[in-house]
């Protein structure tokens, strides 16, 4: 199932929910949402589940009007942030609902609803909990419930919203492997919306990141994290030093440091160049460009450890991730003086007047000789 | 290790409390329902059913149970389609129509009796033309039905709005995606949900239906076996000073409130734990 979203607006009274979003999903693929509160993820979401409409756009399914669909022709199943599970109903027939309220000709017989359920239960090993209520499970297996009832009216689409926004971290690491291997078993078209990073870089096939109701950049997670499109996907994605450029004698600088000739045959005066921790080499010789930067704090987070450094030139603390074995085998203390210089940056131009960043300007520097 | 047991002085003026509120709850509640039950039978059990089976008593009991049964259904339904609206809809004038589900609270029901007597009685603003077309509303049932209505409105839709609010909507969400029908949604999800809630508005309303005296007083015009309901039985008894009759029929109403009473202890004690068990979420 292609579905194809073609501009699609939705406002608020006062904010812009989804601004001209467009967007392709291609069969049996897992795509995730990513964005902060607001960025219009759960909106879109919402509005291919049918609980709510856009006011201008629209949304096809291999050339059929998707918007026009009832929620039974759309085949969509969908899991609530909080589950939003029948409290009245045990596990069971929550599970059957979407079967039990299908007219009478479409609904399968009791026996074989009562199959299909022990077989979804199965599915989500929930074997044996049928009769429980919503109130006796836990968050894990409450999460697991919701999504035996979404797949049970067999849908050509699943839609999680905030899948594991209200698990333990733990529960949350678990279910969300087994979620990806449930998506590699049914091969359905699955779309979830998160604000957490880690979640949409581990288990999706593409991420869309999604900031104040456009898509800031659709691609593979390498791809979104490698090569950032726009300054926000830089600051919302891991974390970046930013560093401002300025033209000096024809070469963008910051102080003293330049990454050389650049593409925009030397046009904007100024520029920022977005640096993720890593890409901070700490090992530069005196001979290359870099800066001279004193280490102000250590902090250990398990297998890596967090450099804080004080750079004079930019008058700029700079942060810096190292493997923990590397730093013990360097010995570095607070205070040690360093000689540092990005490996790579994203580096945008700004527009002269306005200070804003130029829409599709970007270069992926990367250092030629390694430090 | 035990707790400490607290110093005599504590514990006596622990006691004196709990003694003042059972007094305070004796001489106020207790008592006088008990006085009702000693009054009405003072005279013997056969002249206490002797009363009760007066053809006036007799049909003043019928008529405040076609009372009830006509203003009951009609404020569940109201309440019901009220506390939805408020509960799942955000609109302009909101927190007016919240307002005016609670006017009845606030007005003296006197007041509300009459409002009707002017706006539907003979001299009222659509008296004349009500009297044209052969509709009577004041001085007989439909009137009795309209002021007992205005008064019990809001026992069911506050009962509910609270409750709804706290429940939030995303399960008949999950309903609709599913598949539902909005009458299925509502039939399998929205009122199983409110099911408790929604049978001690009725309750509630039904009681104080049945009690109803002031705006009822007002539109009824007291006449014997025609429009006087229980309450209003009891008034004139008791100026006529037949206070055995007058008691008599109070039990009724007194046994009424008990009877209530009953029913709504019973059920929070057959559901009681299954609806704290799930509430709970323990094991």
């Amino acid at each position: 199932m292609a579905l194809e979203l073609s501009r699609l607006s939705r406002h608020f009274t006062g904010f812009a929910a989804l601004h001209e979003v467009s967007l392709r999903i291609a069969p049996g693929e897992f795509l995730a949402l990513l964005g902060p509160s607001g960025s219009g993820k759960t909106t879109l979401l919402r509005i291919l589940a049918g609980l709510d409409h856009p006011d201008s756009g629209s949304v096809s399914r291999d050339g059929e009007d998707f918007l026009a669909m009832g929620a039974r022709e759309r085949g969509v199943g969908l899991v609530f942030q909080h589950y939003a599970l029948f409290r009245h109903l045990n596990v069971a027939e929550n599970v059957a609902f979407g079967l039990r309220v299908r007219p009478r000709r479409q609904r399968p017989s009791p026996a074989e609803i009562d199959a299909r359920v022990q077989r979804l239960l199965e599915r989500v090993q929930l074997q044996g909990l049928g009769r429980r209520y919503p109130a006796q499970l836990s968050g894990g297996q409450r999460q697991r419930v919701a999504l035996a009832r979404a797949l049970a009216v067999e849908p050509g689409l699943l839609l999680l919203d905030e899948p594991f926004g209200a698990l333990d971290a733990q529960v949350r690491v678990g279910l969300r492997r087994w979620l990806r291997e449930l998506h590699e078993e049914l091969g359905l078209t699955t779309v979830f919306v998160t604000h957490d990073q880690e979640e949409a870089l581990e288990l999706a096939d593409r991420v869309a990141v999604m900031n104040q109701g456009r898509i800031e950049q659709i691609g593979t997670p390498e791809a979104i994290y490698q090569k950032p499109a726009t300054p926000f996907v830089c600051k919302f994605i891991g974390k970046a030093n930013h560093l401002p450029l300025r033209r000096v004698q024809g070469r963008l600088d910051a102080g003293g440091w330049t990454p050389g000739d650049d593409p925009w045959q030397g046009v904007p005066a100024r520029a920022v160049a977005y640096v993720r921790p890593e890409q901070l080499a700490l090992d530069v010789p005196e001979t290359a460009p870099g800066w001279t930067a004193r280490l102000r704090h250590v902090y250990p987070a398990g297998g890596i450890a967090h450099l804080e450094l004080a750079v004079d030139a930019l008058a700029q603390v700079l942060e810096a991730d190292i493997a923990a074995e590397e730093l013990a085998r360097c010995g570095l203390q607070p205070g040690a003086v360093l000689r540092v210089a990005p490996r790579s940056a994203a580096i945008f131009p700004l527009d002269d007047r306005t200070g804003d960043t130029v829409a599709g300007g970007r270069w992926s520097w990367s250092c030629r000789r390694h430090g | 290790m035990s707790a400490r047991r607290p110093d005599l002085p504590l514990r006596l003026r622990r006691g004196a409390l709990v003694l003042a509120a059972v007094g305070f709850m004796a001489l106020f509640l207790l008592l006088p329902l008990a006085v009702v039950f000693v009054e009405a039978l003072r005279a013997g059990v056969t002249a206490y059913l002797a009363s009760i089976r007066q053809p006036e008593t007799l049909a003043a009991i019928r008529l405040t149970l076609l009372v009830a049964a006509i203003a009951v259904p009609l404020n569940l339904v109201f309440g019901v389609a009220a506390a939805w609206l408020m509960a799942r809809f955000e609109f302009r004038g909101k927190a007016l129509l919240g307002a005016f589900i609670d006017l009845p609270f606030s007005v003296s029901p006197v007041v509300a009796g009459l409002v009707y007597v002017l706006l539907f009685g003979a001299q009222g603003w659509f008296g004349p033309w009500l009297d044209a077309h052969g509709v009577r509303l004041v001085f007989a049932v439909p009137g009795l039905v309209l002021a007992t209505v205005f008064v019990t409105l809001p026992f069911v839709a506050r009962e509910l709005i609270p409750l709804m609010q706290a429940q939030g909507s995303e399960e008949e969400q999950a309903a609709r995606v599913l598949g539902a029908s909005g009458w299925q949604m509502f039939a399998r999800v929205t009122l199983p949900n409110i099911r408790w809630a929604l049978l001690y508005g009725v309750l509630l309303c039904n009681a104080r239906a049945m009690g109803e005296f002031g705006a009822v007083s007002v539109v009824s015009g007291h006449i014997r076996g025609l429009t006087t309901t229980m309450p209003l039985e009891v008034e004139m008894r008791y100026n006529e000073y037949d206070f055995a009759g007058a008691f008599a029929v109070a039990s009724l109403l007194a046994l009424l409130a008990l009877l209530t009473l009953a029913v709504k202890s019973l059920l929070e004690w057959r559901y009681g734990g299954e609806i704290a068990g799930r509430a709970r979420g323990g094991h």
